[in-house]
């Protein structure tokens, strides 16, 4: 009878080590089922809400139109666009994803950062001014307000805003049109005006843009609120 | 005149209903299958440039001696392989040799695809005919001198090229001989998964054992499931499964893998999935690797632990045991624990998604660590990682997270 007793145990201790080693490990994380948590990758550099970066490396984000996120990330995927980490992350991405990711990042409304304001020399606050908002007309570049918006945060649903960026970024962008390391689709109307562009006027409208205020709305204008002065690949389908 | 006229367009549709017909001539079934062992091979992978047209070539496959950009294989009859017949096509997959006899380099797997079927190539033969005619000049290799005389190449096959179609196994199982034809043949997966000597040849090490991917520095596992193998705790639902979703619970496809799976694999029938995994269960036992024992890496292996409980044990678990279906375990993970450390490394410092499949729609991902931690960090964390719970793997040095951080991720 006890040697049944101590087989019985011995069969039910057995069991139940099998049973432990077949259930979850009681450490094991509890991960929430969001998208937020499955975006870790790209918010670990551009902010949990898209905020951005105080660096040149990780712009904000939050609230920039969708159309315009998606195609980026759509641009990185396919080599048009070029920045090692951010090419590497989006490639095994498909344009579902992609569309669901920018869409997370264009619903966010949080405060922008403010960056350092470059100094700038009278004249170059001029230049920059005039290329902002009136454009040089003798060497075919519109004015930034007249695409991006008249206070230049971007227009539904695919352009960019161009407000709370630091210096470093936005000159770097400018720049890479002209390394062929940014590209847009045909006809690409950045690297037109680009290509017009000297090294002083890049800084001078960087600079420019970059101590522009924050409005009061810095949400992007509404769709078909610009007429815009140039053809571009990038914008409408 | 209207006669004529209707007689002309009669006969112009008659060449053009004609024309048609040679062009579709195929059988609709060697079309099909050819469409799924082009899949199985991953043909479009290599033969398509990014944001090119499928099967145009132009991507870049790099080598150690150089770059080798991919040929179109399109039937453009001027700058792809219109004009080939099915034997000259069968010569370039069963032999290496190209249409007008230049000795291919073996970039192209034609050492894995000499173990296709006739019948097989055909079918890809039959269903490259189907895709879209892209006229597309192909570019010259970028091959350094003395690999740049093609000539050369006649001695390397001598030396490593064995030729062949797949011989079943009659003592073996259909579903095995299936796996091995898949593995061996159109799957080519030896071309990754085995070390490549000073010539590049796959010979050096025993089929399948694992191998630093050159170029591309990526470890590719070992694919043994049995003791001392890169697979050893992998039961063949976890190998089915990664094929078809790029996760599993034993590990997560990434870096070249992930590329395989989401444009290869996920696609293949459920019971070609389960041959591959009855296949690679009777690879054979490997020795126990070299676990580093000699290096005292107690201080770091210290440190690594606190970075480990502040950075990765939330998602990763403090036993690294991940979270079944979202975040791999690190416990037991061959990538974990492969000989040179060159994937921990490169994951903790770029992150990554796991690759979109139809199994996986919306996959999680890792955030990169490049911006966070230092050299130093890395390299401690990576070593906390290889050497805990199950794993015994050596020791990371700085120096290694030196040289892969400036690697490219592309």
């Amino acid at each position: 009878m006890s040697r049944l007793l101590c087989c019985a145990a011995m069969l039910l201790a057995l069991l139940s080590t099998g049973m432990a080693a077949h259930a979850a490990p009681t450490d094991a994380p509890k991960v929430p089922d969001t998208l937020k948590q499955r975006i870790a990758s790209c918010t670990a550099c551009h902010g949990e809400s898209g905020e951005g970066s105080d660096n040149a490396f990780f712009p904000r984000l939050a609230g920039k139109p969708q159309g315009y996120l998606v195609r980026q990330l759509q641009d990185f995927r396919n080599g048009l666009r070029h920045y090692a980490i951010m090419e590497y992350t989006v490639r095994p991405l498909d344009d579902d994803y992609l569309r669901e990711i920018a869409g997370y990042f264009a619903a966010q409304d949080v405060p922008y950062r403010t960056h350092p304001v470059p100094s700038m020399t009278a004249a170059q606050k001029a230049r920059g001014e005039q290329l902002v908002t009136q454009g040089d007309k003798a060497r075919g570049v519109p004015a930034c307000t007249a695409c991006h918006g008249s206070n230049l945060t971007g227009v539904q649903p695919d352009i960019p805003g161009l407000i709370g960026l630091p210096y470093d970024y936005l000159s770097a962008q400018l720049g890479s049109w002209r390394t062929d390391t940014r590209r847009a689709a045909a006809p690409d109307c950045m690297a037109t005006i680009v290509s017009h562009l000297s090294d002083a006027d890049i800084s001078a409208a960087a600079a420019y843009l970059a101590s522009h205020p924050i409005p009061d709305d810095p949400r992007p204008q509404a769709a078909g609120s610009v007429t815009m002065p140039l053809r571009c690949g990038s914008v409408g389908s | 005149m209207r006669a004529s006229n209707i007689a002309f367009r009669a006969a112009l549709a008659l060449g053009m209903v004609l024309a048609g017909f040679a062009v579709a001539h195929a059988d609709p079934a060697s079309v099909e299958r050819g469409r799924y062992l082009a899949t199985a091979g991953d043909c479009a992978s290599c033969h398509t440039a990014l944001n090119g047209a499928p099967f145009a070539g132009g991507r870049v496959v790099g080598t150690p001696f150089g770059g080798i950009p991919t040929p179109n294989i399109t039937f453009d009859r001027a700058t792809g392989i219109g004009a080939w017949t099915k034997d000259e096509f069968y010569l370039a997959m069963h032999e290496g040799v190209s249409r007008d006899g230049t000795l291919l380099y073996p970039a192209f797997p034609f050492t894995s695809y000499t173990r296709m079927t006739r019948a097989d190539v055909d079918a890809v033969y039959d269903f490259l005919g189907t895709v879209a005619r892209v006229s597309r000049k192909n570019d010259e290799p970028q091959l350094s001198w003395p690999y740049s005389m093609r000539s050369l190449m006649s001695a390397w096959r001598l030396l490593y090229f064995d030729k062949g179609e797949y011989v079943p196994d009659p003592s073996k199982s259909a579903a095995w001989n299936r796996g091995a034809y898949l593995v061996q043949g159109p799957g080519h997966c030896n071309d990754c998964h085995t070390a490549r000597n000073s010539l590049g040849a796959t010979v050096s090490s025993p089929r399948l054992a694992g191998g630093l991917i050159p170029v591309q520095d990526w470890y590719a596992s070992d694919l043994s499931m049995a003791k001392g193998g890169g697979l050893a705790n992998f039961r063949q639902q976890d190998i089915v499964d990664l094929l078809k979703t790029g996760r599993s619970a034993r590990g997560t496809a990434f870096g070249p893998m992930a590329e395989v799976v989401q444009m290869s694999t996920q696609y293949l029938s459920d019971d070609d999935l389960a041959a591959i995994a009855t296949y690679l269960q009777s690879l054979p036992p490997r020795p126990a690797p070299d676990q580093g024992n000699d290096i005292d890496a107690s201080a770091s292996m210290a440190r690594g632990q606190k970075i480990y409980a502040d950075s990765c044990a939330d998602c990763h678990g403090v036993s690294g045991t991940g979270v079944a279906g979202v975040y791999p375990p690190l416990d037991a993970n061959s990538s974990v624990a492969e000989p040179v450390g060159v994937n921990a490394i490169r994951i903790v410092l770029s992150g990554g998604f796991a690759p979109v499949t139809a199994g996986n729609r919306r996959p999680y991902s890792m955030p990169p660590f490049a911006q966070k931690l230092s050299d130093q960090e890395v390299a401690d964390v990576t070593t906390y990682i290889r050497r805990s719970w199950g794993n015994n793997a050596p020791p990371v040095q700085i120096d290694d997270v030196r040289k892969y951080r400036s690697t490219p991720t592309y």
